[in-house]
């Protein structure tokens, strides 16, 4: 899995992104967010309020129920202040 | 026709504008909406727009032909900035054009909430007191509910 980091999420694992074979355990977003949240205290701090949490999956916004695949490029990052 | 471009230089509204009067027919309206960097209290140096290159395009891209379906314009036209900006800068520029004004200000309307809730760009501040990102608003998610119908 390609995994990127945005914004303050990025800032706070103190990484751009880590590549990744998905993990037996994790099956959905959540289970995804859960196993990286395990990585280090970092992780764990920003990935721990997930209402703050966004992610997309090959670009396209999902929802943390959403299924991942082992190939899936996935960005994890707060809600969007554009415009 | 839908237009979109993700970039760090600024943008010339006039030559947008003229760029798509003199590639369309039958315009009988033309919207603009520009954002632009606001200094509230004189506090701000800075802001800094991280974005998402790749998706930050496409999404611009759905959201703009969601626009095109939903309403009978002629073109449109986004542009929105990344990186280093200053106060009073422009950041983003929406430009609708229809025949008619109902459907080029109520598709840049759109167009503006959308890319406000959807759009992968995050701002962070560089004020007097430190650096922060910027908070996003539940106003904006709230914008979204009235074009749901």
């Amino acid at each position: 899995m390609d995994i990127k980091y945005f914004s303050w999420i990025r800032e706070g694992v103190g990484s751009a992104g880590e590549q990744l074979s998905k993990p037996e355990s994790v099956s959905t977003v959540h289970d995804l967010l859960d196993h990286l949240s395990g990585l280090s205290d970092e992780h764990a701090r920003v990935l721990g309020e997930r209402v703050f949490v966004r992610v997309a999956i090959n670009q396209t916004h999902v929802t943390h129920d959403h299924i991942v695949a082992d190939n899936d490029e996935v960005a994890i990052f707060p809600p969007v202040t554009g415009g | 026709m839908v237009s979109v471009s993700v970039q760090s230089e600024d943008f010339d509204i006039n030559a947008e504008i003229e760029a798509l009067r003199r590639e369309n027919y039958d315009v009988g309206a033309i919207v603009t909406f520009t954002g632009t960097v606001r200094d509230i209290g004189g506090t701000l140096k800075s802001m800094t727009l991280e974005h998402y290159p790749g998706m930050t395009e496409a999404e611009l891209e759905r959201i703009a032909q969601e626009a095109e379906k939903k309403w009978p314009l002629v073109g449109s036209r986004v542009i929105h900035r990344y990186g280093a900006l200053a106060p009073g800068d422009n950041i983003v520029l929406v430009i609708t054009l229809s025949s008619h004004r109902q459907a080029a200000f109520e598709a840049a309307e759109f167009l503006m909430d959308f890319l406000k809730s959807k759009a992968p760009f995050w701002k962070k501040e560089e004020t007097s007191e430190g650096a922060n990102w910027v908070d996003a608003r539940e106003t904006d998610e709230a914008a979204l509910k009235r074009w749901q119908d």
